[in-house]
């Protein structure tokens, strides 16, 4: 095989790769939107929100301990030294459990059946109060993320590849970073836990029922507000998993809830309403981007095409097919 | 009874404000532009805590500037360029100095300042040309800038290839900003001259994802690569060339991708990683032990203490020593305590930071020496390699401190704050 085509594919793998990244993010939006009809601003700033306490709990880290020692002079920064990975994600899953309820007592509850661009509103609110509350919370230090994945260059990769080039050309052999395999399988296990669980359980069904149609399943006895809390539980802990494969990637920062911009063209691509959707959106726009980056984006003088180059993917396909690959078909009957 | 519970009220507040303000002029006032919230805030919290802390130091410990308080107003400015402005334009009454700490918010501020009558003082960043005193009166960007950055790097990398470096190939890795384009064209100069390929790879903000420049990099296959990043972009690319095994004494970042932030989260895959700086890490220097005797052990220190000693904490303490070492220059110039903002400028005009200057500071051995003039506002160009060790979690300085190609970097300067002047009309002083 020719070196470039070696590289192209490599570039289609990658690309794969960093889409199924994007889809950990657009999860979490689908479900709630899925449910609830709420376009979650506040998506990004949930994943980071769940890294920040992740590593706080491993790390033993005090929260709050800046206003603490602020407002009692005292001195506390950590009351122990470290936690096993396993309890610090269950206390974290727990955390954003918690969190889900929080919001369903403090803000949805009294917004039930407002208009759904007040609920959008809502969630900007939440967004940036939630960012502020981690800051004060974990403080807005660089962490270092570690729960035990492994992270660099494929060696299995790279060597079961070196040997498709021609003979004496200089190739090094694919290069695929071990993480995003890993983010690869967490996602599939992710979907095909959440279709089992929609299809097979009576709690999957009754969230398939609000998503159909709400009053309806209210007319049948199930409680909108336990839903609800249940769901962005639900996208709480995806977004738990999306922060810790971008935090374990760059370090847990401020910048990871803007891992959220990445998400939008996908959920334009894959529809707002269907989890194959951003399963697929995000493989598109991946692939795609990446593309457009090693192999257009030179012939623009200014280059980094690949933030928008998804958008106007996104656009394009708008244009087409304005409810997503997969979403509901909008039909207005008079 | 209301209206007059309310005239006494107003009244009361008059006189307080007036009071207020009668205290601001007789103080000293370095307004601080920050940011301490956003995607930034890793860089920008350890930075704003040097300054605030070496305020409070000088405050507590020498009773001011000349017997004048330094008052130091936050405005947080979330790095990004307009609120920058709005920072300026709510501070720039009687302000001493303004610091911007974005190059982007530097080139908005330096038309206004120059109308204005203000001070900016761009430490090691912002419009490089700004150098020239004879164009930029009111700008100053000392003790090095970028295009010394860029040529400095080259310096080493032609040091490490026994001085030929011809057919080599080079990247810079950028950050897609008026900061991370500034060496360009520096680097396109060196490159026609010692014959070295160059690579741009420019990276969106805010450089989370970052596969596609990697990708290149493995394709390109550059002998080195340079980076101008910032946040969490130096992060991402120093653990994105450590998982493509690039090797990390290749790859040097300039000054502001060069902390320790930028490394940890890599761990060990950093190890061997390079950067330039212009100012030593740790806390082995007279004014740590002061900042220590009479801030930190009085509970005073900003934010929790955590930043003591770090890269960036420590180029606070610079940048906040050299503002006010301008001060009190202008205080002997001018013959009193009670400085104008013009008096200031003059000040930061004649600053001598000579190794002595710099001793008798607390600052020996911190930094290299320099001086401003009326014709150089960029200092001496000196700037030297750190290599990060990740077994030790420290920088090390593996180069004494350097020039760079000073025949490439003063010719570009001349050329652009020329074109400069010429747009903007301006004459060129110091005659």
């Amino acid at each position: 095989m020719s070196i470039e085509l070696l590289n192209f594919i490599e570039t289609v793998l990658n690309g794969l790769m960093s889409g199924v990244m994007y889809s950990l993010v657009a999860l979490g939006f689908v479900l709630i939107f899925k449910a609830s009809g709420v376009f979650n601003f506040a998506q990004g700033v949930f994943a980071l929100f769940a890294a920040l306490t992740l590593v706080g709990y491993q790390t033993g880290q005090v929260p709050f301990a800046h206003l603490i020692n602020e407002l009692f002079g005292t001195n506390y920064h950590n009351w122990y030294a470290s936690m096993p990975n396993f309890f610090a994600i269950l206390l974290t899953m727990v955390t954003m459990i918690a969190l889900a309820w929080i919001i369903e007592r403090l803000v949805l509850k009294h917004l039930v059946n407002q208009d759904p661009i007040i609920l959008f509103m809502a969630t900007i609110g939440l967004a940036f109060a939630l960012e502020g509350v981690g800051d004060l919370m974990w403080g807005s230090d660089v962490k270092v993320l570690d729960v035990g994945i492994p992270s660099g260059g494929s060696i299995w990769l790279e060597e079961a590849t070196i040997g498709l080039a021609a003979e004496g050309s200089d190739y090094y052999g694919m290069y695929v970073d071990v993480l995003n395999i890993w983010a690869t399988v967490i996602a599939v296990i992710l979907v095909v836990s959440l279709a089992l669980f929609s299809q097979y359980t009576k709690t999957g069904r009754a969230l398939r029922a609000v998503a159909d149609d709400h009053q309806a399943a209210l007319s049948v006895g199930i409680s909108l507000r336990s839903i609800w809390i249940l769901v962005w539980a639900i996208s709480g802990f995806i977004a738990m998993v999306a922060g810790i494969m971008w935090g374990t990637e760059s370090g847990v920062q401020f910048s990871l809830s803007l891992i959220a911009l990445k998400a939008l063209p996908v959920l334009i691509l894959g529809g707002f309403t269907s989890i194959p959707g951003a399963i697929i959106g995000g493989l598109m726009i991946g692939v795609g981007e990446k593309l457009a980056e090693i192999y257009i984006g030179g012939y623009f003088e200014t280059g980094a095409i690949e933030n928008w180059f998804a958008y106007v993917m996104a656009l394009v396909f708008l244009l087409f097919r304005p409810q997503g690959l997969f979403g509901d078909k909008i039909i207005e009957r008079v | 009874m209301r209206i007059k519970q309310l005239l006494i009220g107003m009244t009361a507040s008059v006189i307080a404000v007036s009071s207020y303000v009668e205290m601001a002029i007789a103080d000293l006032k370095f307004p601080m532009l920050v940011y301490r919230t956003g995607a930034y805030a890793p860089n920008g919290i350890p930075n704003a805590d040097g300054f605030v802390d070496y305020y409070k130091m000088i405050n507590a410990r020498d009773g001011g500037i000349g017997g004048e308080k330094i008052l130091h107003p936050e405005c947080e400015t979330g790095y990004k360029t307009q609120v920058g402005v709005e920072c300026y334009e709510k501070n720039k009454k009687d302000a001493m100095v303004f610091q911007p700490m974005s190059t982007g918010i530097t080139y908005q501020l330096i038309p206004k300042a120059t109308a204005d009558g203000v001070t900016v003082y761009s430490t090691g960043y912002g419009r490089t040309s700004a150098a020239n005193g004879k164009v930029f009166k009111w700008i100053f960007n000392a003790p090095v800038t970028y295009w010394d950055g860029a040529s400095i790097a080259v310096r080493h990398i032609l040091k490490n290839n026994l001085g030929n470096i011809k057919g080599k190939k080079i990247a810079l890795v950028y950050h897609n900003s008026a900061y991370g384009k500034e060496p360009i064209r520096t680097l396109q100069t060196l490159s026609k001259k010692h014959g070295f390929k160059l690579m741009l790879l420019p990276v969106d903000h805010p450089g989370q994802e970052q596969k596609a420049t990697w990708l290149k990099i493995r394709k390109g296959r550059p002998d080195n690569v340079l980076m101008w990043g910032w946040g969490v972009m130096n992060q991402v690319a120093i653990k994105s060339a450590a998982s493509i095994k690039f090797p990390m004494d290749k790859f040097i970042g300039i000054w502001w991708s060069g902390s320790e932030n930028d490394v940890l989260p890599a761990g060990q895959g950093a190890h061997g990683y390079k950067s330039l700086t212009f100012n030593a890490p740790g806390t082995n220097y007279q004014v740590h032990a002061d900042i220590k005797k009479y801030v930190h052990d009085k509970g005073e220190a900003s934010g929790d203490g955590s930043h003591f000693g770090t890269v960036l904490y420590n180029r606070g303490l610079f940048q906040a020593m050299v503002q006010v070492e301008a001060a009190t220059v202008a205080q002997k110039i001018h013959g009193t305590s009670k400085i104008t903002p013009a008096m200031y400028r003059d000040g930061m005009e004649n600053v001598n930071l000579s190794a002595k200057r710099l001793e008798e500071l607390g600052f020996k051995d911190f930094a290299p020496p320099f001086k401003n003039s009326c014709e150089n506002h960029g200092g001496s160009g000196l700037a030297a390699v750190q290599q990060w060790d990740a077994k030790t979690k420290k920088w090390n300085m593996i180069t004494e401190y350097m020039y760079g190609d000073s025949d490439v970097v003063q010719k570009l300067i001349a050329e652009d704050s020329a074109k400069y002047a010429t747009e903007q009309k301006i004459a060129e002083r110091c005659g």
